[in-house]
């Protein structure tokens, strides 16, 4: 929870790691290459005092992630998003069974939500099926660019992931995190493309689809499927720092996002430890439009669209409890498209 | 002799196609070496695996720009530091194509359907910045659909704007009307205002990963980041 100026917000960070990229874990470049990519992201986009050395930030402890999230860090329920890059690393980047370890030692602070690889075909499916058994979980985190041998991706929209998320719908995981990332198959079209998002969130409209880097770097793409389906969310994962480092681009990223989607549909996170919440929570509380005519045609941010972005929104997703306290001040009006009115845009 | 200069001035005319700029502007021209007829270029990008596929279009482009100085008989490029250097140095330098380059990862040869995706991007951002300034300088979105090509004052955007218009190979004649879409088709005056809201969505993405690629070229290179110009 966190408090200023007399508001007071319920946090969910909705995207943390507890990933270890250590050399003895690390398998070959590319795992190199990987955490390197990220230390730049963390390096870049925080303020100096929350850069942490290499080492660290290739394996962190568990004291780390438990301080920065929820001591200092204002975060009243994280949800830990597995990566498993097992081409990359060894043990993998963070799995369902590292995190796992992590959310049964502190029960009341993490949300563990699980993967899937369509790729394993059937005998992939039978394992998804056990692990969601034994772990619970109510989402997914789906990394779409991820390499495994000699493949370079797949898509939502591949027969076994359909297969999948039908499973989804019949084991009651109804959160779909989506990432995407460079490389994917075939390397002739834009690797970044998010029309795959588009045909499953039709298909499955009791599934939630949540994005995220909301569709960064095809945000107009990404803003586009959002007015067309509901049932898709943003998740603020890296859009979020740009709010120290690039604040008039977070400042045109979150006017576009709410426009096109709405106050009800996005999602804060961290990434940690890309980046940690402590900062970005007190920033975004703070956050006003800069004064120029650029933003003139921005719905204003209240202190009530911030709780939803902070906390209420993930609450809702994840029917996480949330004392009266820190409820909505006033009923909001939503912001966004209504998404019945398809707007007439040639794209 | 060959002058440096001129291959530069060359290599400022091939862009990023994703981030609309010209790759010297980005500060992705690591060096340029000239040895008698030969040019000898080296890239480097913001990361260790930004798409390979716009990569590769960058390496290619800034060979052909290179050859195209009068003189340059054999132009060489490199790019550094990327998870496929190898494959995309080899493809392009002997000429293998991009298909070659990466065999078994592509589902057709060339990669002129992705550049076209990215130019007609690139179109509607450019319009919409015009379109910013026409309308900030008293026009209404109405009176754009009602003008041509010859009622627009020149300037640095406006020229931007046709570049990007005749790549996409759209009629850049005095009567043509500016608010258009990436077909070529006149936007109709009751749609001119949602047309535009939709290009600034484009225009912030585009201009937003510049931003973000300028950062993160700088700290992997520990190289002070270049001044965005607002194009």
């Amino acid at each position: 929870m966190y408090e200023k100026d007399g508001e007071k917000y319920f946090v969910v960070d909705g995207h943390v790691h507890f990933w270890d990229a250590s050399p003895e874990n690390t398998t070959n470049k590319y795992g190199e290459g990987f955490i390197s990519c990220f230390y730049d992201y963390h390096k870049n986009l925080s303020p100096e005092e929350y850069v942490w050395d290499y080492a660290k930030y290739r394996k962190y402890t568990e004291e780390d992630i438990i301080h920065d999230l929820f001591e200092i860090g204002y975060v009243d329920k994280a949800i830990l998003q597995p990566t498993y890059l097992t081409d990359f690393y060894t043990n993998g980047f963070n799995t369902t069974e590292s995190d796992g370890q992590l959310r049964d030692k502190h029960p009341d602070k993490f949300v563990l939500n699980s993967s899937f690889d369509p790729r394993y075909e059937q005998k992939g499916l039978e394992d998804f099926e056990r692990k969601i058994e034994k772990y619970g979980s109510t989402g997914v985190k789906l990394y779409t660019a991820e390499w495994r041998g000699e493949s370079r991706g797949w898509h939502l929209d591949d027969e076994w992931s359909l297969k999948h998320l039908e499973k989804c719908i019949e084991l009651g995981v109804k959160n779909i995190h989506v990432h995407k990332g460079p490389t994917i198959w075939p390397l002739n079209r834009d690797s970044f493309d998010v029309a795959d998002v588009d045909r499953v969130a039709s298909m499955y409209p009791e599934l939630n689809f949540i994005v995220e880097h909301v569709g960064l770097p095809r945000l107009e793409d990404f803003c586009w499927i959002g007015t067309q389906e509901p049932n898709v969310y943003g998740g603020l994962a890296v859009a979020m720092p740009f709010i120290h480092a690039k604040p008039r681009y977070f400042a045109q990223i979150i006017g576009e996002l709410l426009y096109w989607l709405g106050e009800d549909r996005l999602l804060f996170s961290s990434d940690y430890a890309l980046w940690q919440p402590k900062w970005l929570v007190e920033m975004f509380a703070d956050f006003e439009y800069p004064a120029d005519p650029e933003f003139d045609d921005y719905a204003e941010i209240t202190p009530d669209v911030k709780r939803k972005i902070l906390g209420l929104n993930a609450a809702k997703l994840y029917d996480i409890q949330v004392p009266e306290e820190l409820q909505l001040v006033t009923a909001g009006q939503d912001t966004g498209f209504d998404v019945d009115e398809k707007p007439a845009v040639e794209r | 002799m060959i002058d440096h200069n001129e291959v530069l001035d060359a290599l400022s005319g091939v862009r990023d196609p994703e981030l609309d700029e010209p790759i010297t502007d980005l500060d992705f021209v690591s060096s340029l070496e000239i040895e008698g007829e030969v040019a000898t270029i080296r890239l480097r990008l913001p990361t260790y695996f930004c798409a390979p596929n716009f990569a590769y279009l960058m390496v290619a482009d800034a060979q052909a720009a290179a050859l195209s100085v009068p003189g340059v008989e054999r132009a060489t490029v490199f790019l550094e530091d990327h998870y496929a250097s190898g494959e995309i140095n080899g493809g392009v330098n002997e000429q293998h194509g991009f298909d070659g380059a990466f065999p078994k990862e592509t589902e057709s040869p060339d990669l002129e359907e992705l550049r076209t995706i990215f130019r007609r991007k690139s179109f509607v951002s450019r319009q919409e910045q015009l379109c910013r300034t026409l309308r900030a300088a008293g026009h209404s979105s109405e009176a754009l659909a009602r003008m041509s090509l010859e009622d627009i004052p020149p300037s640095d955007e406006f020229e931007k704007y046709l570049e990007r218009r005749a790549e996409l190979g759209l009629d850049v004649s005095a009567e043509a009307p500016p608010v258009v879409d990436p077909d070529g088709n006149r936007v109709p005056e009751e749609a001119v205002v949602q047309h535009l809201r939709f290009a600034k969505t484009v225009r912030v993405s585009i201009e937003g990963n510049a931003s973000l690629c300028r950062g993160l070229l700088s700290t992997r290179y520990g190289i002070p980041e270049r001044e965005e110009k607002t194009a």
